[in-house]
């Protein structure tokens, strides 16, 4: 455990350097919040029908996206992705830790650094002056706060899965951008999935990238009523595991294939 | 012509990996085309937006995807510009008698962008036949223009993320967001946002300029606005200037770069 | 004319610090300090056409600073350039085409093609008309002899016939300056011997003057007729081999291959430093005894089977003047 904590405690500090880089974020995501409040505030206002989510409660899922938008599986460890590419990944092999771990809390250091540092400034701003409406009680808080740790642990696991499809392709990173698109889509960072249409409703909460964001976001609206908080966790966590499973073998199977091939 | 080899190269090393190409291509066309379900979604929600229909939001949406995948086949070497700095790779190119602007754009020309750019056309063919666009030469060479002009705007944007490096090791992921974000704000009419924004996409990263107004002249609307179409019809000429504004950054960060080192 | 010309060049670095551990990382958030750090305090010399240079010293002793300021990479923060008539770093694309640089660990070749291609893209960009070209491409695959390696992909090219290519390449727009930066390392004894005899060639068939930065002083040694050291920012040395052997020791070497395993050499004016069965390594200084003088006295009292004079080794020379001036 010592050398895991070890490396996400790195991860922290080289993340927290790059202050410039926190300052650009966090106005460029308030920049697209408010775009998005507009474009969405034109469509309700476009239509006298009743949905299923009111506009301020759009509102503020639409906030939560851009606060813990650092959270969905974007972009690889460069570094990791580099060490493929010419090869090195295979110097990993010599390290003592489980490979897969070692990797996976390289990642969940590099998702959750940003992502609070992100998160924390835009939630007070857009609490305060946006529109991003208080939680629904204070357990629907709690719940929340739970589901986006289940969030990041998924979120990891998705990007383990995307990392590893490289030893796969050399070249080709097309499965790993296409399911760091679909992942977002499907979570609801483009258009809240409440908002989708309604035959749409039962796939999307099936498959895992609810999970990522609009689980965490409906709790925190109430639009999950705590007694599905269970579930809701569930969900995540059992979705993370199948990933996980599917990440191990993947990479068992990637490394012995890239030995045997000489890289 | 120099850039011209330099794409050879890049699809002659691009081609070694033929399968990856496919997939990556094929990728491509379907990500973007996710984005526009995303909008088709919307209008299927609530109808109309700001009293504008969905063919008229996918015309704005293939000439905003046809001028973004270019700007990415030809300026996403930019984006691997940050790993160059940090290997000190970029000393080579300032070893070499050309700009450097054009060295870091040459290496790494992506192909697999003609998938987003025969999905923003699709849209867009689809879209003028909608709406039964009455075609003249000056409003297919405004299309032409907002394309070009929107290929450098976003192009632009690339050379300004990259010269971030100079300054710091850690690129600015957020421009992703700005350039993807941009794609997906213009999608639009920019009569949705308000005051502040629409100056800022006018003035300042002017998206508005390579999509919102053209499409206005393309499609004889008149404008909430009150764009004049003398104005409709040079806005695109922005998108060259910012391009300009953007190299200029770049020459600066080069000197930056002379001065400190690596 | 000289070909290079600096005086009193320096630089100083700006290096931003922070404190160690998280806390440390958080609170340079908030308030960023620096330091400074003189790379090059004030160094001059000059280096005429035809000339094989080798720039040595430890690592951090500015030699990479100077190179990067002399290729126009860096701009300094004092002093006075004049490489081939031009200020380095102010008329960088008129400069750069004029002179060639080789890095030994980074190859400047496109890694996925074919050689000849990244040949090709060069002569594009630095503009080679195309019979000069192809004049000055023919007469380095003879050189060179890399006639078969011309199709093959970088990638697959072992470590010397890369560096052979990256010579070469260096060479397609026939500067009058070369700089090589580590040529020779990783490769194996022939490669470097290759390599060396190529440099060599250059020097003194067309009169390219050669800057060379090396840790191997074998490559110094077989190359350069001339060697400045450097150490933290400020030249210590730069004149011959045989000067900057001078400086630290006159000292010379007898080694000695003795008829009989077990004879105990004694009595003699010199130092025993090793030995290995009949194999003596005798240190001597020629100031108190000459070597012919030496010689006798041995062979008069000792059976030998053979036996040379040598000098010190070069790194022991070069360890010893960073020794002295540390001191």
């Amino acid at each position: 455990m010592r050398p895991y904590l070890a490396i996400v405690s790195a991860g922290v500090r080289v993340m927290l350097q790059y202050r410039a880089a926190a300052a650009a974020g966090f106005a460029t995501q308030l920049f697209w919040g408010w775009i998005r409040v507009a474009i969405f505030g034109a469509f309700y206002a476009s239509s006298s029908a009743t949905q299923p989510m009111s506009l301020e409660d759009t509102i503020s899922y639409l906030w939560l996206t851009q606060a813990l938008l650092l959270l969905l599986p974007f972009r690889l460890d460069s570094d990791l992705v580099a060490m493929i590419r010419d090869g090195t990944v295979a110097y990993e092999l010599t390290r003592p830790a489980d490979l897969y771990w070692y990797w996976f809390s390289r990642t969940l250091a590099s998702r959750t650094a940003p992502m609070l540092l992100r998160a924390g400034p835009l939630l007070l701003v857009s609490g305060l002056f946006f529109g991003l409406a208080a939680p629904d009680s204070l357990s629907a808080l709690a719940a929340f706060l739970v589901s986006v740790g289940a969030a990041l642990l998924l979120s990891s696991a998705f990007t383990m899965l995307m990392s590893i499809s490289l030893l796969w392709t050399i070249a080709g990173d097309g499965i790993s951008r296409l399911i760091s698109m679909i992942a977002q889509f499907l979570s609801g960072s483009y258009v809240p999935l409440p908002l989708f249409p309604q035959w749409a409703q039962p796939a999307l909460a099936l498959l895992p990238f609810a999970g990522l964001t609009d689980t965490p976001f409906r709790l925190y609206l109430g639009h999950l009523p705590l007694s599905s908080f269970p579930t809701a966790i569930a969900h995540q966590l059992l979705w993370t595991a199948v990933l996980v499973l599917v990440g191990r073998l993947a990479l068992a199977r990637g490394l012995r294939r890239m030995v045997v091939q000489g890289g | 012509m120099l850039y011209a080899r330099y794409v050879g190269v890049s699809v002659r090393s691009q081609m070694q990996y033929r399968a990856s190409f496919v997939m990556l291509t094929f990728a491509t066309m379907l990500i973007s085309g996710l984005e526009f379900v995303a909008t088709w979604a919307l209008f299927d929600r609530f109808g109309s937006l700001a009293g504008w229909t969905l063919p008229e939001a996918a015309l704005l949406y293939g000439l905003v995807n046809m001028a973004f995948a270019l700007a990415e086949g030809w300026a996403r070497g930019f984006d691997e510009f940050g790993q160059m700095v940090k290997s000190g790779g970029f000393d080579r190119l300032l070893l070499r008698p050309r700009s450097t602007a054009l060295q870091v754009a040459g290496h790494h020309v992506q192909l697999m962008r003609i998938g987003r750019l025969a999905q923003g056309a699709v849209v867009f063919i689809w879209a003028a036949t909608r709406l039964q666009v009455a075609w003249s030469p000056p409003r297919v060479l405004l299309c032409l223009l907002a394309i070009a002009g929107g290929a450098a705007l976003f192009s632009g944007l690339m050379v300004l993320q990259a010269t971030f490096a100079f300054w710091s090791t850690e690129s600015l992921e957020v421009f992703n967001t700005v350039t993807y974000g941009g794609v997906e704000t213009t999608q639009y009419p920019l009569t949705v946002y308000r005051d502040g924004f629409r100056r800022f996409f006018t003035y300042v990263v002017p998206l508005a300029t390579v999509t919102y107004y053209p499409a206005l002249a393309v499609l004889g609307r008149s404008d909430p606005l009150g764009s004049s179409l003398s104005f409709q019809y040079a806005s695109p000429l922005f998108g060259f200037l910012f391009l300009i504004v953007c190299l200029r950054v770049w020459n600066l960060g080069v000197r930056h770069y002379h001065s400190t080192g690596s | 004319m000289p070909v290079i010309a600096v005086e009193n060049l320096s630089k100083t670095y700006w290096v931003s610090e922070r404190a160690p551990g998280t806390w440390g990382a958080l609170k340079s958030l908030v308030h960023r300090r620096h330091r400074a750090v003189e790379a090059l305090g004030g160094i001059s010399f000059t280096i005429q056409p035809g000339e094989l240079v080798g720039y040595i010293g430890p690592n951090g002793a500015g030699k990479s600073t100077t190179v990067k300021v002399l290729s126009g990479i860096l701009v300094p923060s004092g002093g006075a350039v004049t490489v081939l008539g031009r200020t380095p770093w102010q008329e960088r694309a008129a400069h750069v085409a004029h002179i060639g640089v080789v890095f030994g660990q980074r190859t400047q070749l496109w890694w996925d093609l074919p050689v000849i291609e990244s040949f090709d893209l060069l002569r594009e960009i630095y503009r080679v008309p195309r019979e000069d070209y192809r004049k000055t491409l023919d007469e380095l695959v003879e050189t060179m002899a890399l006639s078969e390696l011309l199709d093959t992909p970088v990638r697959l090219l072992s470590l010397g016939q890369r560096m052979r290519c990256d010579l070469a390449a260096a060479l397609l727009h026939r500067p009058e300056l070369l700089f090589l930066d580590e040529p020779t390392i990783g490769l194996d004894a022939i490669a470097k011997l290759t390599v060396r005899n190529l440099v060599k060639r250059l020097n003194r068939d067309q009169g390219l003057t050669v800057i060379l930065t090396t840790h191997d002083m074998d490559d110094i040694e077989s190359l350069c007729s001339r060697v400045i050291l450097i150490n933290r920012g400020k030249i210590l040395l730069d004149g011959t081999l045989e000067r900057m052997r001078q400086l630290v020791t006159t000292e010379r070497r007898l080694v000695i291959i003795l008829a009989d395993e077990s004879t105990w050499i004694d009595g003699v004016q010199a130092r025993v430093i090793h030995r290995d069965g009949a194999r003596l390594t005798l240190s001597f200084d020629p100031d108190q005894i000459s070597a012919a003088e030496l010689i006798g006295d041995i062979t008069s009292h000792y059976p030998i089977r053979d036996l040379y004079v040598e000098a010190a080794p070069i790194e022991e020379i070069v360890a010893q003047i960073y020794q002295d001036t540390h001191t």
